[in-house]
């Protein structure tokens, strides 16, 4: 069981957030990653995997490998179905091809779970203008998912979706660099989530609610755009802050704000902290609770499309390892992150804890976030 | 006026206009030393950060301008 409707994971992190550097290609690196996430009834913990190497000082090929293991007794599942395990693998390669200022990056993506599939190609490039101090880049990516409902042999519908960026960042002093980033998805198949229901009022069951399967339309286009500046303090510590703001044809729009500090301790620590703020409206066809079965033609009862903030605190440590094994590697860091999140719901209602239909008491959870990460250089 | 230059350099670069490609960097290569220090780069740790925008775009309805791409869930 998932929700199928998300768009866009993100594994390939060699294609990185807003652009820095064009002319330069990655370093030749390894990183190991354990990820736990645990909160809302669901704990999905597994490994990641990124290898990149440079060849001939013009080509760079990486290749990642990805494992979400979920285990869910979220409140969707307890209320509408059982809870169930699971197991998401996806696996990505890319090359990068650097030709003066220019980068080309080729990549693909797969990803493979009992009832969703997906695949991804991405082509972006990237340039550095005005003696480096500007790097535009422009990616374009195309997906095919196919979407499944177990138990259901019969069941099998496909989606489309399509990703336009753009990225701009601009060196504006010695000390201080802003970053530009836009991106248009669009969608197009069955994005709902096959199981997921929607609840409705019903006089004549004992609860006074009944469920039915959620609707919604077949397409949906939505534009983010973000802005951050990262700023050098003259003590050698960064300063990150970022704003994006989002809007989709369902009619949710979205506000983002991330500030964050990085502060090198010693020659061989860097400790880290941040807080991220997110708010978002619900989608026009979102209710808690509707007035009647097939009460209009789009329906959704997804907590995911109603109207909520979450907020973040972050903090993390990395140390760098005293050299070990140097025929292989030239140095090599361990580093632990733990991210602190609440979820606060402003109208989906936890049907669990009893009440009049509408008057349960509203839902929200908190959610722990660890990763421990070991990265070698070579 | 330095305000305005900057405005106009940042201004050609979005258009992409060709003919800006002979204006002077501001910041000297050598003045851009903190950009190469590690803890200035956007992708520090690349694998760490696209995990946790993965668990954004899973728990919440907005999505894109985050970075990298892929495809699946692993959600709900």
């Amino acid at each position: 069981m998932r929700h199928a409707f998300v768009a866009a994971v993100v594994l390939l992190a060699s294609l990185a957030a807003l652009p820095s550097r064009a002319g330069v290609l990655p370093d030749d690196r390894g990183d190991v990653l354990y990820h736990r996430y645990q909160g809302g009834g669901v704990t999905i913990d597994g490994p990641s995997l990124l290898v990149r190497k440079k060849f001939a000082e013009k080509y760079s090929v990486s290749a990642s490998y990805y494992v979400d293991m979920v285990s869910s007794a979220s409140i969707d599942v307890v209320t509408t179905a059982s809870p169930y395990r699971e197991q998401r693998d996806q696996a990505g390669l890319s090359l990068d091809v650097l030709d003066d200022k220019t980068q080309y990056t080729v990549s693909v993506v797969s990803s493979e779970e009992s009832d969703y599939s997906a695949r991804t190609a991405s082509f972006d490039v990237s340039q550095d203008l005005f003696g480096d101090l500007t790097t535009v880049s422009f990616g374009f990516s195309r997906g095919w998912d196919e979407v499944r409902k177990n138990g259901d042999p019969q069941f099998d519908e496909p989606v489309d979706r399509r990703s336009y960026r753009f990225g701009l960042s601009q060196i504006v002093t010695p000390t201080l660099m802003l970053g530009l980033a836009y991106e248009t998805i669009t969608d197009e198949g069955f994005l709902n989530n096959p199981y997921r229901s929607v609840r409705y009022l019903e006089p004549d069951a004992a609860s006074g609610f009944a469920f039915q399967p959620e609707v919604y339309p077949r397409t949906r286009t939505s534009n983010a755009a973000a802005l951050n500046a990262r700023y050098f303090l003259p003590y050698r510590a960064a300063l990150v802050g970022e704003y994006r703001g989002f809007t989709d044809t369902w009619g949710i729009t979205a506000h983002t704000l991330r500030a964050g500090y990085t502060h090198p301790l010693g020659q061989r620590w860097v400790l880290e902290g941040g807080y991220r703020w997110y708010q978002q409206s619900a989608a026009d066809f979102y209710a808690d609770l509707f007035p009647r079965a097939d009460y209009q033609n789009f329906m959704a009862r997804d907590k995911e499309l109603s109207s909520f903030t979450s907020q973040m605190l972050s903090v993390g440590a990395t140390f760098e390892l005293p050299a070990f094994a140097d025929r292989f590697l030239q140095r090599s860091t361990v580093s632990v992150f733990y991210d602190r999140m609440r979820f606060s719901y402003d109208d989906f209602r936890d049907i669990t804890a009893g009440g009049a239909p509408g008057s349960e008491p509203l839902y929200g959870f908190d959610a722990d976030v660890v990763r421990v990460l070991f990265s070698g250089w070579f | 006026m330095v305000v305005r230059t900057r405005l106009a350099i940042a201004a050609c670069a979005l258009l992409g206009a060709a003919g800006c490609s002979g204006v002077e960097p501001w910041v000297k290569p050598y003045e851009r030393q903190n950009f190469a220090d590690p803890i200035m780069a956007a992708d520090r740790n690349p694998v760490a950060a696209s995990y946790l925008n993965h668990v954004f775009e899973a728990r919440e309805g907005a999505r894109g301008a985050l970075g990298a791409h892929g495809g699946g869930c692993g959600c709900n």
